[in-house]
């Protein structure tokens, strides 16, 4: 049987994503024996266009990027979002809270109308996408499970519960105890509470779980005398997008 | 009479997304060029209005690679503008970290960008058959300069435990005498990276230019400090406008900066350049054995001089680990801040060269105003100066060649484009 064949692209991000790709390489270099990579701008010259599996990093930024995704998407049988800038749109979605212009200008003064641009969103906005891969950066070990389970035939999974879940099992002191606000009791699992287990709150990066225990989660917060906006107000790191689309905006 | 069209859609091999364009008719050079064809990020604007303590955590969104440049760089900033004064351990770790980024960095790019076009190869990938000693040492290094800043920020890309004030975390003692050992053993792994890099056949090109970087009396810096240029001139962190004058150049729509002249470099060679003297006696050897000797005009050579730094990095991460343990390190409070209007520049050589960020807080503690200059976004105009100066000596040479030697020079500066889209302008054919 012949190797699958992989490729990855990348729009407007860090390409930080695609650098744990590399560095999962560290611990899984099989990998190189399982799979084809045909393309990956970043860590190679080859350009191959025929490849079954696509990895997309990064937000869509200009109008030109949909044309360019949709190409992707017709040449790929299964696309993949890898990162929060293609899951959620991510911190580039930042910029869509100001008036596009403003923020061209902003940056690049009286020369604006030089680079197109328009509101960040991710990819899924503009195509179909199959699975996806969260986080800013995504996690090393999840992205060697999902191309496991799509080598093997089997459906990628990616948690859906909580990370207070996981904070829990490693035995953290709540964050809400020290004081802070935490985006744990609503945002998606399957980091490993990294970001609490370093001190810091979760900011959400993966996204919401689908079906939050807001009734709970509302406990918490009333047990430490804090209102569910003042909680998500932290959405606005990762979540701006999906934020504005609760709040009714959209780009057509 | 030479015709020679060299384009080069989507340079590979880099962070982010450039062209090359080289037009040569009846043997006079008609175009040149280096387009960034990124699209515009506008870090800037998304920091306007949110709170200081969340800036590092956006701007280390600029770059994966230089996550910890970006977050250092970003806190500095706050803390000088808001007067913090941070504490021993807090700069030990700092640096310490920012020593874990520039191995990371330089042996992904030096390995796994670079090593490729000497070996006649497209990619590491096939290195892991014909070489795989080489490559399985690259992954080895990066390992442990990956885990060296985990040890610390929880993560290299992108940091956690990094704030205003110092850090969330600490790592532990035991930690620290494991990572000072893995340090000791990767010396082995040093001297074979200098053996192997000392075969390469760089390419024969000079080209005078003003090079660009921090300088410390006491240290080879990266954090803080002054700007020194090689043409002689010393500027406090806060005069950083009079090196960069980003300016619009008369016949082109690229925004680029230059200093003392059309154009100048940052990155390792630069900074061997300005300070090579404070280098670790390794990492002196290290530069005697690649033949590197300030001051070098190679620009090619930025690579080598990215070897001699991951020695220089490994050595003083060494130093810095046992000054950790003989004081010892435990968690402590990130230093208190007072929030008041002000501004500061916050400054660091990350591995691609100097960087600046400069906020404006407001009495409320929300950013006001920011401005970010990338080294990639001051390298640009030098390495167009490079290209011009490079095609007509290799003009008589077949067009693959060229095309390899140009696609060579500009990955030499280990560009990342994905971090100075913000100001770089593309050029467009008209």
């Amino acid at each position: 049987m012949s190797k699958p064949k992989v490729a990855f692209f990348d729009f407007t991000c860090c390409e930080g994503c695609q650098l744990t790709v590399i560095d999962s390489l560290q611990t899984c270099p099989e990998l190189l024996d399982a799979v084809e990579i045909v393309q990956f701008r970043e860590a190679m010259s080859e350009k191959g266009e025929d490849y079954q599996i696509a990895f997309v990093e990064g937000s869509l930024a200009r109008p030109a990027d949909e044309e360019r995704l949709r190409g992707i998407r017709e040449r790929a049988q299964v696309l993949i979002a890898l990162g929060a800038c293609a899951h959620l749109g991510g911190i580039n979605a930042i910029r869509n809270r100001r008036p596009l212009q403003k923020v061209r200008e902003y940056v690049y003064g009286d020369k604006a109308e030089w680079f197109d641009a328009y509101e960040a969103r991710p990819i899924g906005a503009a195509t179909k996408v199959d699975y996806f891969i969260p986080g800013c950066p995504i996690d090393r070990d999840e992205f060697l499970s999902v191309v496991t389970a799509l080598l093997q035939g089997r459906e990628p999974k990616i948690p859906d519960y909580p990370v207070c879940v996981e904070c829990k099992l490693k035995e953290n002191v709540c964050l809400y105890d020290k004081g802070l606000t935490c985006l744990g009791p609503v945002a998606r699992a399957g980091c490993g509470a990294i970001c609490p287990s370093y001190g810091n709150s979760c900011e959400a990066c993966r996204g919401l779980i689908s079906n939050p225990n807001i009734d709970a989660a509302e406990d918490v917060l009333k047990e430490h005398g804090l209102t569910a906006e003042q909680v998500m107000a932290g959405m606005d790191l990762f979540g701006t997008y999906q934020m504005m689309e609760m709040e009714g905006v959209s780009y057509d | 009479m030479t015709n020679v069209s060299v384009n080069v859609h989507h340079l590979t091999r880099v962070e982010g997304h450039g062209n090359i364009v080289v037009d040569v008719r009846n043997g006079e050079l008609k175009e040149c060029r280096l387009d960034i064809v990124e699209a515009p990020r506008f870090f800037e604007a998304m920091l306007l209005g949110k709170p200081y303590q969340q800036a590092s955590h956006i701007t280390s969104r600029i770059c994966g690679i230089c996550a910890v440049g970006h977050a250092t760089a970003s806190l500095r900033a706050a803390e000088r503008a808001l007067e913090v004064e941070l504490s021993e351990q807090t700069v030990l770790l700092r640096k310490l970290n920012f020593h874990g980024e520039i191995i990371d960095s330089h042996v992904l790019h030096t390995y796994m960008l670079v090593a490729p076009d000497f070996l006649g190869v497209g990619s590491v990938i096939p290195l892991a058959k014909t070489h795989a000693q080489v490559v399985l040492r690259a992954l080895r290094i990066k390992k442990l300069a990956g885990d060296l800043c985990a040890m610390i920020g929880g993560r290299h890309t992108h940091p956690i435990a990094m704030c205003v004030g110092g850090f969330t975390h600490a790592p532990s003692e035991a930690e620290l005498r494991a990572m000072r050992e893995r340090l000791v053993a990767a010396r082995s792994d040093m001297d074979e990276t200098v053996a192997l890099f000392k075969t390469l056949d760089w390419p024969q090109f000079e080209r005078e230019t003003e090079y660009v970087s921090l300088t410390k009396p006491d240290e080879y810096a990266f954090i803080d400090g002054q700007i020194k240029t090689s043409d002689g001139f010393l500027y406090d962190l806060d005069d950083y406008r009079k090196v960069t004058n980003e300016k619009v150049v008369p016949h082109g729509t690229a925004k680029q900066t230059s200093h003392n002249r059309e154009s100048y470099m940052v990155g390792a060679l630069a900074r061997f350049n300005n300070n090579s003297d404070q280098l670790h006696p390794r990492a002196k050897d290290a530069a005697a054995q690649l033949g590197l000797e300030p001051v070098c005009t190679n620009s090619f050579l930025n690579s080598a001089a990215q070897v001699v730094e991951m020695v220089h990095c490994v050595e003083d991460a060494i130093i810095i680990t046992d000054e950790l343990l003989v004081r010892g390190c435990k968690p402590e409070e990130p230093a208190a801040v007072e929030v008041k209007a002000g501004e500061g520049v916050g400054c660091c050589d990350v591995p691609r060269g100097i960087l600046f960020h400069d906020y404006e807080i407001g009495e409320d503690g929300l950013i006001s105003g920011a401005n970010c200059i990338i080294p990639t976004g001051q390298n640009y105009a030098n390495m167009e100066a490079d290209m011009r100066a490079l095609v007509p000596q290799i003009l008589d040479r077949p067009e693959p060649e060229i095309t390899l030697m140009m696609e060579m020079l500009i990955r030499a500066y280990d560009p990342c484009i994905s971090c100075s889209t913000h100001f770089l302008n593309v050029e467009f054919v008209r």
